[in-house]
């Protein structure tokens, strides 16, 4: 009888110092976290702009007059555009870059951390620089664009290469961001399978297509994860660089979400945006969350 | 542990900001945020006009505080106000007024000029062309202080070599083209103006004067109604579009507005169209002769005018309000408008400035700054409506798909129409 009091007093114990040890975070997460979601989940169903004394509950009239407006969807065009234009490049890039400095040597490091750099700089650093590069005439890209005859092209300025344009610098900057998973996951290949497949006479393409690859599997997938979100996440490039122009040529959603909330003060159409990013992000990192153990080779 | 301690940290903050009121009694402090949309000293000529301020009146201090760009001051203040610990007053464009008032940010300033012994022949002296941006239904909603106008810059000496007059430079829309088209050659284009978004609108707004004769032009007084697809408007835009396609003297697609100048600088374009607060950079770094001009007249003559004004915030005591006020007057009293004006390159805002010997001195040294005075009975305000930042938008798109070829002038303007009127609709 004692003993099972004991062992329950002690139970209870352990877990009180599980919650008083997961509360600080947790407490943080609810408040910046987990009550904004829902906070804008509630704001999505209401009109509410300022100057308003509170919110008006109109149900799904926000996302009705979102999915008729047009600029709405070359928004969503714009960003499922530059999801393309970015997420499999950088990948390609940063594998490419992992398997460049997956060796040793003696400058390796150096190498390493000058492919990693761009990543660590703010990305409105990034588009600051890379406006003088892509502006019109003056910049180092229309200055090469007229030494080879072309002449000035003020790629930023024309809505077919303004969103491109964007692309290489970001992918510029992702693929260093993400070489160092990828080099992560080349690390962890265990060196016995490739010495393996060696004797047995595979060589180059054939070593990576058929083991490499394969192996590289949760990573790749990790890895797409995060190369989806990011690209989604994105904002400050554009209003440094175009603010959306031209036309809403280079309008992203994190971009109009900030415009409709900041600059037009409506809370209650930035806030459905913001719902509909949420179930973006969701679906995005959905195949990551459900084929955890299925079809994925764990080296 | 740290992050206890950073929870511990912030929980005491915040205590300690609920028990400040108490402990400061006196003297008085102001919060001011300002922007800053010109390069160089104007923040620290801010913080210099503060200290003045606060030097003559030790029983008021005002902090005055920095946040970036007009559209960043207005994301701020509105920060600010949410989280409950709004500014005293705030410098921001003129043209927000009708949002400002909409949104209750900013407060009606009739009774504190009525209060005022001095008040009505403070107002009375701001010239008329920026006092009217100052009313919304009747009230007078902020106070005259960076305002800007637009006029020509062209360079003399590339008039020169082509032959043209360099002291007659083009008075209509006529002579523009026709000096434009002779000016271009393969290393310039003749004229320029700078089609980004928060620029095409203010340009477009001094074409539209310049054009509409019924004195229509793009918007109400009342802010409720706007009128983009007029021929006179569509023929404007036509302008902009010829001046790229058909005569080839003004550079295609899109000009970023901080660019053009450094392009003028370089000799790369000959006449431009931009703000008198770039005066004193053109000065000082242009090699070449330069002049400054009246926008040429389409059917007459006419100019936008911009920049900021003092608003004093919602819901402050009344206190608060009268220092606020008087801190107000105190940077518009016309020895420091006046001074102002020399040091920033913005036109001085009252009818005494130009009386002082200070603002004589200057214009008899450097009388290129007086073109922007000059030409200000002929000047406007820029488009303004009740949602201001997305008629904006709006406008700015539409020309772009203009710019771009996407749409026609016609088209565009009339798809800009549409969609003002909707976005009007509520306030009608």
């Amino acid at each position: 009888m004692n003993r099972i009091s004991t062992a329950a007093e002690r139970r209870r114990k352990e877990v009180l110092t599980a919650w008083g040890l997961i509360a600080p975070a947790l407490i943080i997460m609810l408040i910046f976290t987990v009550y904004p979601v829902f906070r804008s989940v509630y704001l999505s169903l209401t009109k509410y702009r300022m100057g308003m004394e509170a919110p008006e509950f109109i149900a799904f009239d926000n996302f009705a007059r979102l999915f008729r407006n047009a600029t709405f969807w070359k928004v969503m065009r714009n960003t499922a555009v530059f999801a393309l234009y970015t997420v499999i490049p950088s990948m390609v890039l940063g594998l490419a870059l992992a398997m460049l400095v997956n060796r040793k040597g003696r400058h390796i490091g150096f190498i390493r951390t000058s492919y990693f750099y761009p990543s660590v700089m703010p990305m409105i650093a990034i588009a600051s620089v890379w406006m003088f590069i892509y502006m019109a005439r003056n910049g180092l890209f229309d200055q090469i664009m007229i030494a080879v005859g072309v002449g000035p092209l003020n790629v930023l300025s024309d809505k077919d290469t303004v969103l491109p344009a964007m692309a290489v610098m970001y992918v510029w900057r992702e693929a260093g961001y993400l070489m160092v998973f990828f080099l992560s996951g080349l690390q962890s290949i265990n060196a016995d399978v490739l010495e393996a497949a060696s004797i047995d006479g595979a060589t180059g393409w054939r070593t990576f297509r058929h083991i490499t690859l394969p192996l590289l599997a949760p990573t790749t997938l990790f890895v797409s994860t995060i190369a989806f979100t990011n690209c989604f996440k994105l904002a400050d490039h554009v209003i440094i660089m175009t603010e959306g122009a031209p036309n809403n040529a280079s309008t992203l959603l994190l971009y109009y979400i900030y415009q409709q909330g900041f600059t037009n003060m409506n809370y209650g159409v930035s806030s459905a945006l913001t719902v509909i990013m949420l179930v973006l992000l969701l679906v995005v990192s959905m195949p990551r969350f459900f084929s955890q153990d299925r079809k994925i080779h764990y080296a | 542990m740290k992050k206890l301690l950073a929870f511990a940290l912030v929980l005491m903050t915040l205590v300690s900001f609920t028990t400040l009121p108490a402990l400061a009694e006196e003297p008085l402090q102001l919060t001011m945020y300002f922007p800053v949309n010109v390069g160089g000293d104007a923040a620290k000529l801010i913080d210099q006009m503060t200290a003045d301020f606060n030097a003559e009146n030790p029983d008021v201090q005002v902090q005055a505080v920095y946040t970036g760009n007009y559209d960043d001051t207005v994301t701020a203040i509105q920060t600010a106000i949410q989280g409950g610990n709004a500014p005293d007053l705030f410098v921001s464009l003129a043209t927000q007024r009708f949002t400002m008032a909409d949104t209750k940010m900013a407060m009606p300033l009739d009774d504190l000029i009525a209060a005022d012994p001095e008040g009505q022949a403070f107002v009375d002296d701001f010239i008329d062309g920026f006092m009217l941006d100052s009313y919304v239904d009747g009230s007078i909603y902020s106070i005259p202080f960076q305002r800007s106008t637009m006029v020509m810059f062209y360079n003399k000496d590339a008039f020169e070599e082509v032959g043209l007059d360099p002291e007659a430079p083009p008075t209509t829309w006529d002579e523009m083209v026709e000096y434009a088209q002779k000016l271009t050659n393969e290393n310039r284009y003749g004229v320029g103006i700078a089609l980004n978004s928060g620029s095409a609108q203010w340009a477009f707004t001094g074409f539209s004067l310049q054009n509409c004769t019924n004195g229509v032009g793009l918007m109400s007084a009342d802010g409720k109604e706007v009128y983009f697809n007029t021929p006179e408007n569509i023929e404007a835009l036509q302008l902009w579009l010829d001046l790229q396609n058909k005569y080839m003297c003004m550079a295609p697609g899109i000009v970023q507005w901080t660019d053009l100048p450094t392009q003028f600088l370089a000799g790369e374009v000959a006449m431009i169209y931009h703000t008198t607060g770039n005066l004193t950079n053109i000065r000082n770094n242009a090699t070449f002769d330069f002049g400054v001009c009246f926008l040429p007249a389409g059917r007459q003559w006419g100019a936008p005018t911009g920049g900021g004004n003092f608003y004093i915030t919602n819901g402050i005591s009344e206190e608060r309000q009268k220092a606020a006020w008087e801190f107000i007057k105190f940077c518009c009293s016309t020895e420091r408008a006046a001074q102002w004006s020399i040091d920033t390159g913005y036109v001085a805002t009252r009818e005494s400035c130009y009386e002082t010997q200070l603002l004589k001195d200057y214009y008899a040294d450097f009388p290129q700054a007086l073109v922007a005075y000059e030409q200000l009975p002929y000047a406007q305000p820029e488009l303004t409506t009740y949602s201001a930042a997305e008629m904006w938008r709006i406008l700015n798109d539409n020309i772009q798909a203009a710019v771009t070829g996407e749409m026609t002038a016609a088209e565009a303007l009339e798809a800009a129409q549409q969609q003002g009127d909707d976005l009007l609709f509520d306030y009608q």
